[in-house]
């Protein structure tokens, strides 16, 4: 049975357009025009127990507005959710109890005082039981290495070690589904790679849920096997990583290196020539293309070496994400 | 209720005894009491600072009663000192400084967020934050306090009031605690219509000064006008408590107007749940 059940759910805003300018101010104080901003449209989705579901998909795609209403923090417009049988946005303490958000831009701990207090009041909100609360408080403040830093106040914590104390923060009441948003955003490389490792680990130990938006593809790839492209407010894919490149990037780059003395001249007639550097040429061809013209250059030029590869999954993300904000325009100038 | 809810074994917060919530709401006010205590000089600097007020208060009364030279509607200059005083220290209850402001801008910058995914009821929780902040607020101000009402004692030429009155008079500072509480929350809670409450608040604070009786005593209004500020719940934020304590109301009326003052307490809690329940569902969780 899925533990998340997401059915044609859907939430839009009002927003006010303000053109620029002061008289459009004043204009705005009488009359105002408003538009609907469609965040999420009728988006499907059911994730099982033990998941970890990545939300990829453009600033504004609706990712995170997706997240809101699963933690019931908005109401939707229409569809229906329900997260371990609950409705998120009836927020029942009993869910409330069960999972937990983690922002990566937003502070959850008390900034003034040390990460050690909000734990306390956590421990009390979520009434967990002292013995659980002391043995989880030293598993993860081990894990993340952090034991030291818990008398610290909040402010003067680093941003990679506030974040350890957000995930901390989350884990204490041991949430059976956890949404994560952004947890890597602004991060250095090493705290990035920290974050992941914990993250992976902890899934693995506990199999809970996880959803995560993230605009790191190493995030990503490192932690999730389930992927689902949200752009303007839809899904346009869901499933595998590999699977991205295969639905959505139609072409394959072919590397040549060829023998010495060897011309590039003329393979431009065969496919698309992306980069030359002699030995070295990187073909790019239509997939189904690829073994007839293989075939053709090999035959013309004398190659020592060749490799098909599928361009890099940057590359394709960020052509999906093109592809989406180019239709999405599209369907603005329409609706006008 | 939901499959997995029941499996749950219903609701477990009603089955959470007394003890377990008072230890969480005793956690939750000792946290907001430390993050109070956490600037510790520019606290104390804020806390002392208002009672600079007092001092210019009392000059003006003075020189207002030079010029008339006899009583003012009953109150003679003592009297009035002591009447200002007196409305100081329900002010101090009744007042909520920072609070409207700060919940309208975690509405706006979706700060709410992080207290809406706890399993936590946010109205109680503001409160007991606030109570915190009062007693913070108390622990700082309770020696000046004393000193000002030390050096004015002369003022007061009734001497103490009965043991009855008292305890009215601190039930009523006790209900105007609550009432300014729940006055202030609701223009905190229409920021999830309008986003930025700073004009509306200073409209409210506006009448507010002059209602509540903290500017002078409402007897000193022309009757017509009196009759109708006596309909609104300022009058209980510092002219009731300090009314009562210099013995200007008699026991009849005395309990018509606590009545009345539970009333309204009762009234505004009605109107916040209400205005938090609609709220949420126009709320759009900015930012992020």
């Amino acid at each position: 049975m899925p533990i998340i059940e997401i059915n044609n759910l859907s939430k839009s805003y009002r927003v006010y357009q303000k053109r620029e300018g002061l008289l459009a101010s004043i204009r705005g104080l009488f009359h105002r025009e408003y538009r609907d901003v469609h965040a999420v449209r009728d988006v499907s989705l059911s994730v099982d127990k033990g998941e970890f579901v990545a939300f990829l998909g453009p600033n504004g795609a609706g990712k995170t507005t997706t997240l809101k209403l699963l933690s019931g923090v908005i109401y939707p417009t229409g569809g229906s959710a329900s997260v371990m049988g609950y409705t998120p946005w009836v927020r029942e303490n009993a869910y409330r109890r069960k999972f937990a958000l983690v922002m990566g831009q937003k502070n959850q701990l008390w900034w003034d005082l040390p990460a050690q207090e909000s734990f306390r009041l956590h421990q009390q909100i979520y009434r967990i039981d002292q013995r659980d609360f002391q043995s989880t408080l030293d598993e993860l403040t081990e894990l993340l290495d952090v034991s030291e830093l818990l008398s610290r106040p909040v402010r003067e914590l680093s941003l990679g070690e506030r974040m350890k104390m957000e995930l901390i923060a989350a884990l204490l009441h041991s949430p059976e589904v956890l949404f994560l948003d952004e947890p890597t955003i602004g991060l250095d490389v090493v705290a990035q790679h920290n974050i992941q490792q914990f993250l992976r680990y902890y899934q693995e130990q506990r199999g809970i849920t996880i959803l995560l938006t993230s605009h790191y593809m190493k995030d990503i790839a490192a932690l999730c096997k389930r992927v689902v492209v949200i752009t303007d407010g839809t899904i346009k894919f869901d499933g595998s990583l590999a699977g991205v490149i295969d639905s959505f990037s139609g072409t394959k780059l072919v590397r040549l290196q060829l023998a010495d003395r060897q011309s590039a001249d003329g393979l431009e007639q065969f496919a698309e020539v992306e980069s030359v550097e002699l030995p070295k040429v990187t073909l790019r061809c239509e997939k189904s293309a690829v073994t007839k013209t293989l075939a053709t250059v090999l035959q013309k030029y004398e190659v020592e070496d060749v490799s098909v590869e599928d361009p890099p999954l940057e590359e394709v993300i960020a052509d999906l994400y093109a592809t989406g904000a180019a239709t999405e325009q599209a369907t603005q100038e329409v609706s006008r | 209720m939901s499959e997995a809810a029941a499996l749950d074994g219903g609701r477990p917060d009603e089955k959470a005894g007394l003890t377990t919530r008072l230890v969480c709401w005793w956690t939750i006010f000792r946290i907001a009491l430390e993050e109070r205590l956490a600037y510790r000089g520019d606290f104390a600097l804020g806390t002392l600072m208002r009672f600079l007020p007092i001092i210019t208060q009392i000059f003006l009364w003075w020189a207002i009663f030079e010029s008339i030279d006899g009583d003012l509607v009953g109150y003679s200059f003592p009297d009035m000192v002591a009447y200002y005083l007196l409305s100081m220290l329900g002010r101090a209850f009744s007042s909520m400084p920072g609070l409207a402001s700060t919940i309208a801008k975690q509405i706006r910058d979706g700060e709410l967020k992080k207290f809406l995914v706890q399993p936590i009821d946010l109205i109680g929780f503001f409160l007991l934050g606030r109570v915190a902040h009062k007693l913070a607020y108390y622990t700082i101000s309770t020696l000046p306090f004393a000193l000002v009402f030390y050096l004015c004692r002369d003022y007061f030429t009734d001497g103490w009031p009965s043991a009855y009155v008292m305890t009215m008079f601190c039930f009523s500072l006790i209900l105007a605690f609550l009432l300014g509480f729940f006055m202030d929350l609701c223009i905190g809670l229409i920021g999830f219509w309008f986003l930025e409450v700073s004009s509306l608040l200073f409209i409210y604070m506006l009448f507010n000064f002059f209602l509540s009786g903290h500017m002078f005593p409402l007897d000193l209004l022309p009757s017509g006008i009196q009759a109708a500020v006596s309909c609104l719940p300022f009058k209980y934020l510092a002219y009731l408590p300090a009314a009562i304590f210099l013995g200007k109301i008699d026991s009849e009326l005395l309990w018509i107007e606590m009545t009345t003052e539970v009333l309204w307490l009762v009234i505004l809690i009605c109107v916040a749940r209400l205005l938090y329940g609609r709220g949420l569902r126009r709320y759009s969780g900015y930012g992020g």
